[in-house]
């Protein structure tokens, strides 16, 4: 979306009578063509939708482990606060949420439920793994911790640390963000200079 | 009593206390008619953050008649992981138990293997680590009323607590590298010295804190929906919770002074003048209140301990035990060995068995270490304090509303990661 | 910690209150003291150290359960007990084998074993008599095998290597 911000004329008052006049389909010409250009944006509707749903991420409030203080202290606390990302909601519910932060290792008893979870909420939804022990188990190659949570959940981002910082979660849900807006960062490919460049197995 | 109307407002009414007016609406009349039984379940996934537990609540209307906890949903087998790593990579295993009080694991099992050692701290290691566990008793306590007041519904605290907790986080990090799980604590000492800022910002903290805990008392403790949801629910009295096992500030807070950091004292406690704070009736009050109280007594701990660190080592000068220092490694031909040996094998620890406890936030945290004399430890256990004290919450609970219920738990302040090892 | 007198004299009135074939030997090192009894006393044992003993314990601090492997028996109960008038601990221990893993229940004594005696239960396979709720209590109930036993596998996933690499299954297969 392109936005070009230019100095409007009139206070307040007579801004308003002209966006009044446009919606009555009152304003002809020139005076038209001026205010078209000045006060109105366009777009595509799905850049639009995206840029929405983006910005009002609804969390499911669900922490398991360790993980689950830091993203406590993402969302409560004032230094890292979410919320100036507009995520700050976290709905309790899972029909209410759209975003899954799985923050905590997932042991066996507990991966039905959090699958169940999922189901739960609407489409679209987002998982990020928070963790390394939501991404691959981390340090517990055992029995009792399903080895990442990308065995029974599509994941969309993997934020590693053990627990990973305030500022590592939040960045993960910048570039969920991004990813959402329809242009995820390939990261490393910008980097090496490899656009187009495909993985050959 | 007059009758309400359905506003309420009549100015009699507004004199009687909140709770008579609504077991006068609802209450009494219910009670004698209902005897049907609802077993809800309060599922892993719910608002109260303490983890996933889950409650099976037998409610009779909406007074809560029995419950049965089921744990272990995050069960992540640790003390067996650690019967297949060297003891000192057992460190960050043991501390992610009990993830608010990751120095308390640390520490009770460093103790429980320099016992089997027979292993001497040097002083500056034990004032330092004395440091460390007192200012990790005040972040879990900060987070211990930041979530319990969100639950009661008081959500400024969670802001004000997380805020505040975000300060000591930060002394970990100057200190350890990390805010969580640091393993700053090793077998023999600590892993490094205190770097130089880290005193003034500790005392910035202590004048910090002394300013702030009078403020929370100042929003919580004079406000009258705080009073009411907090005083007269959830009382166990004093022998059961000694049946029971319970530790820590319940016990405290029902008029017990047992206290593992004067009753046993562990690694230099015994140089510190400190009170403990007890409580006289055992309601969700004094649990409150022995809590904050505590926090006051940790910064004056915390301030003796920086007035009299004393110099010296930070770890055992026992190379068999602790890494040498690196500058050692380029002239010395031993410290290069006992390095790599300790770095690939590990310290051997001679047979044995060993029960040692400390004092955690959350009550007794007890660590036995069983050795066969090779690099690993064969058997790890942890006493974990949230994990006995759940015992008690069918207990708190029983004949409470549903609200005093979700107050009992916040100020029983379980942590399952404990819970469920 | 009783010291190792005490511990011994502790030993002896145990024996002369509740049998001789309770205690099966006394223990004593790095100030850690382990007062061993035979499995089916350990109720009448615990009685007597909490009610009838002269310095009583009256407090259970903890029940878990080691796994000695290769030395028979297998199972160790240890049961850590505290006096608090006393400052004291003292740790009482039984050892099951893997035949007829049953240790008669001390929940009716103390009730903080009820959770307790369950982790024991569901981690090593040890039956406790008695016990009011038998069930596992970290494990998903129809979990099988008891994970705590040194034979028990640790489980996981193997982890890739560049020597491995070519013979592990792939995330994407």
């Amino acid at each position: 979306m392109e936005v070009t911000r230019t100095k409007v004329e009139g206070d307040l008052r007579v801004r308003q009578l002209k966006a009044q006049q446009l919606l009555r389909g009152e304003l002809e010409g020139e005076d038209l063509e001026r205010q078209v250009e000045q006060r109105l944006l366009f777009t595509r509707f799905e850049e639009a939708q995206n840029w929405a749903r983006k910005n009002a991420l609804f969390p499911l409030g669900f922490g398991l482990a360790c993980c689950a203080i830091e993203m406590i202290t993402v969302i409560g606390s004032p230094r890292n606060d979410v919320s100036r990302f507009g995520a700050e909601v976290t709905r309790f519910s899972p029909r209410q949420a759209d975003l899954l932060i799985l923050s905590g290792r997932v042991s066996i008893k507990m991966a039905p439920i959090i699958r169940r979870l999922y189901e739960q909420m609407l489409e679209p939804k987002w998982v990020i793994a928070m963790g390394a022990c939501a991404s691959t188990a981390g340090m517990f190659n055992n029995y009792a911790v399903v080895q990442g949570a990308d065995k029974f959940l599509p994941v969309d981002v993997y934020v590693p640390g053990c627990p990973p910082r305030p500022e590592a979660l939040i960045y993960g849900i910048m570039k969920l963000q991004d990813e959402i807006m329809g242009d995820p960062a390939m990261g490393w490919r910008e980097r090496y200079r490899a656009e187009g460049t495909e993985e050959v197995a | 009593m007059t009758d309400l109307d359905r506003s309420g407002t009549t100015t009699e009414a507004l004199s009687v206390p909140y709770r008579e007016r609504e077991r006068s609406v609802t209450m009494e009349s219910m009670g004698e008619q209902h005897d049907e039984l609802l077993t809800i379940n309060i599922g892993p996934h719910h608002p109260a953050t303490h983890g996933v537990l889950r409650l099976l609540t037998t409610l009779e209307g909406e007074i809560v008649r029995d419950v049965k906890p089921i744990i272990g949903y995050v069960h992540t087998g640790i003390e067996k992981s650690c019967e297949d790593q060297q003891y000192w990579k057992v460190i960050p295993f043991v501390e992610r138990m009990d993830y608010l009080s990751y120095y308390f694991n640390a520490m009770a099992f460093c103790v429980a293997v320099e016992r089997l050692l027979d292993e001497e701290v040097p002083e500056r290691a034990q004032w330092l680590r004395v440091i460390h566990l007192e200012l990790n008793r005040i972040a879990s306590h900060l987070f211990w009323i930041a979530t319990g007041s969100l639950d009661i519904g008081a959500i400024t605290m969670l802001w004000w607590g997380c805020r505040d907790r975000d300060l000591v986080l930060d002394l970990f990090e100057m200190s350890g590298g990390q805010r969580f799980h640091t393993r700053y604590f090793q077998v023999g000492g600590v892993v490094e010295d205190i770097p130089p800022g880290f005193e003034e910002m500790t005392r910035a903290f202590i004048k910090t804190m002394r300013m702030r805990i009078p403020q929370y008392l100042s929003l919580l403790d004079r406000n009258e929906i705080w009073l009411q949801r907090t005083k007269g629910t959830g009382i166990v009295p004093a022998e059961d919770l000694l049946a029971l096992g319970v530790t820590g500030p319940l016990l405290r807070a029902a008029g017990v002074p047992w206290d593992l950091r004067k009753a046993d004292p562990e690694s230099g406690y015994r140089s510190f003048d400190f009170n403990i704070p007890v409580g006289a009736v055992g309601d969700n009050y004094d649990r409150f209140r022995v809590r904050v109280e505590e926090m006051l007594e940790s910064l004056k701990i915390i301030e003796q301990a920086l007035d009299g660190l004393p110099e010296g080592p930070y770890i055992t000068t026992n190379r068999k035990v602790a890494l040498p220092p690196r500058h050692e490694l380029a002239t010395s031909m031993e410290a290069l060995i006992h390095h790599f040996k300790l770095v690939t094998e590990g310290f051997r620890v001679p047979p044995g068995e060993t029960y040692a406890a400390v004092e955690s936030p959350r009550g007794e945290l007890g660590c036995y270490v069983l050795a066969d004399g090779s690099a690993k430890p064969a058997r790890v256990h942890v006493r974990d304090p949230s994990f006995v004290n759940l015992q008690a919450l069918p207990e708190m609970a029983r004949d409470h509303l549903l609200a005093d219920f979700i107050t009992c738990i916040a100020m029983l302040d379980p942590i399952l990661g404990g819970v469920d090892r | 910690m009783p010291d190792a007198t005490g511990l011994e004299l502790i030993a002896q009135r145990v024996r002369e209150k509740v049998g001789d074939e309770a205690v099966t030997g006394t223990l004593y090192q790095r100030r850690h003291a382990t007062l061993d009894v035979a499995a089916s006393s350990v109720h009448d044992v615990l009685a007597y150290l909490r009610d009838a003993e002269a310095e009583p314990w009256e407090h259970l601090m903890s029940v878990h359960g080691v796994d000695y492997l290769p030395e028979e028996p297998r199972f160790g109960i240890h049961y850590q007990l505290l006096s608090m008038e006393r400052a004291d601990r003292l740790n009482v221990r039984t050892r099951v084998g893997i035949d007829d893993p049953h240790v008669p229940t001390v929940v009716d004594l103390y009730p903080t074993a009820d959770f307790q005696e369950r982790e024991v239960f569901d981690m090593f396979g040890v039956v406790f008599d008695g016990h009011p709720d038998m069930r596992r209590i970290l494990m998903p109930e129809d979990y099988e095998g008891y994970p705590q036993r040194r034979d028990f596998p640790m489980g996981g996933e193997p982890v890739i290597y560049t020597f491995n690499e070519p013979q592990l299954p792939r995330w994407y297969d």
